[in-house]
């Protein structure tokens, strides 16, 4: 089955200039529906007013949520628990991949990363596109 | 150490709590270890003395050493260095992220130039626009690594802070005469070294405009 490229997809990150970037990446893969959140607890507030996205890429340091707790919070959640979740962050230890892959995450990138990377890991968590 | 001396030591301890409570300030040590040694009788023994020798050691050694870290001017490295690195910091990230801003614009703006194109060049286009974007990836990265140093710095800070307090009042007397020994009055020369500063915060800079005031005046 392609991937929908209407389909919502909801990205969340503290830094504005890294949401621009990830918005523009994603504008040339061929998405143009994409939310924008500063932390976890917006995006969770989104996610709970009825966003239908079907892909959240997140940030981990965030206050005052951060993207693991916005990750546990979506995984204990009926309605949203289905929804590809990918981590993109700086925190590259092996505890943290390991407590994400815990928590639920559907890939994990590491900043700084590419435009293939994105593409790479977006393809193994919803198929071609 | 004898009896003796454990008795007389255990008394003279009793009266020196009751005279000054459990806390006794670091300026006091040596006083106290004086006032140890010169009143303690008996039957001390070569390791006795040995080890009052070395606790008055001790007293001399933090004496020196709070007389070192006043001529450190620790008020300095609070107030001026590290209030001033943690701006500079500050400045390094919010400047960095308007020319990010700034190159994600004009990247924008070139991508909106891809229907004037043909496919081929549109897509070289894009790909030139992509590399940009993750180029501008260094802004988040450079931002969490200086968070980091600012966070070191301000635990710095509060260290020191904790340090001077520690050492109490008569110590930031000492602090106050070492300043004021270290700046004497009237010394307004500048030298080459004093105009060595780099860029000025944004708010302490003169624009272009000032600066042309100042060379036409």
């Amino acid at each position: 089955m392609s991937v929908d490229k209407n389909m919502h997809i909801l990205i969340v990150d503290d830094y504005k200039t890294m949401l621009r970037i990830i918005r523009n990446l994603l504008r040339q893969l061929g998405f143009v529906n994409i939310d924008e959140a500063t932390d976890g607890a917006m995006a969770l507030s989104m996610m709970r007013g009825g966003g239908n996205y079907g892909l959240v890429i997140s940030d981990w340091n965030m206050e005052p949520m951060t993207g693991l707790q916005l990750l546990r919070e979506v995984r204990s959640d009926a309605k949203l628990k289905a929804t590809p979740f990918i981590m993109v962050t700086a925190e590259s230890k092996s505890e943290n991949v390991i407590a994400a892959k815990e928590a639920g995450v559907s890939n994990y990138i590491v900043k700084p990363f590419n435009a293939e990377t994105l593409k790479v890991k977006m393809v193994s968590v919803l198929g071609d596109f | 150490m004898s009896a003796t001396v454990d008795r007389d030591l255990a008394l003279h301890l009793e009266a020196l709590r009751k005279e000054r409570g459990d806390t006794v300030k670091v300026d006091e040590i040596g006083d106290i270890v004086r006032s140890l040694l010169t009143t303690l009788s008996g039957d001390l023994s070569a390791g006795d003395l040995k080890l009052y020798q070395e606790v008055e050691g001790l007293a001399v050694y933090i004496h020196k050493a709070k007389a070192e870290i006043a001529a450190l001017r620790p008020h300095d490295i609070q107030q001026e260095y590290i209030a001033s690195a943690t701006d500079e910091l500050d400045a390094i990230v919010g400047a960095t992220e308007t020319a990010t801003n700034e190159i994600l614009d004009a990247a924008e703006k070139l991508e909106e130039l891809t229907p004037e194109l043909t496919p081929e060049q549109g897509a070289k286009l894009m790909d030139t626009t992509t590399r940009i974007f993750e180029a501008c990836n260094f802004q988040d990265i450079t931002g969490q690594r200086i968070t980091k140093v600012v966070k070191a710095l301000k635990h710095i800070e509060e260290r020191v802070e904790g340090l001077v307090a520690a050492f109490g009042p008569e110590f930031q007397e000492q602090l106050a005469n070492t300043i004021a020994a270290q700046s004497p009055a009237g010394s307004s020369t500048i030298t080459d070294q004093d105009l060595l500063n780099g860029p000025q915060m944004p708010e302490k800079a003169h624009d272009q405009a000032a600066i042309d005031a100042l060379f036409n005046d």
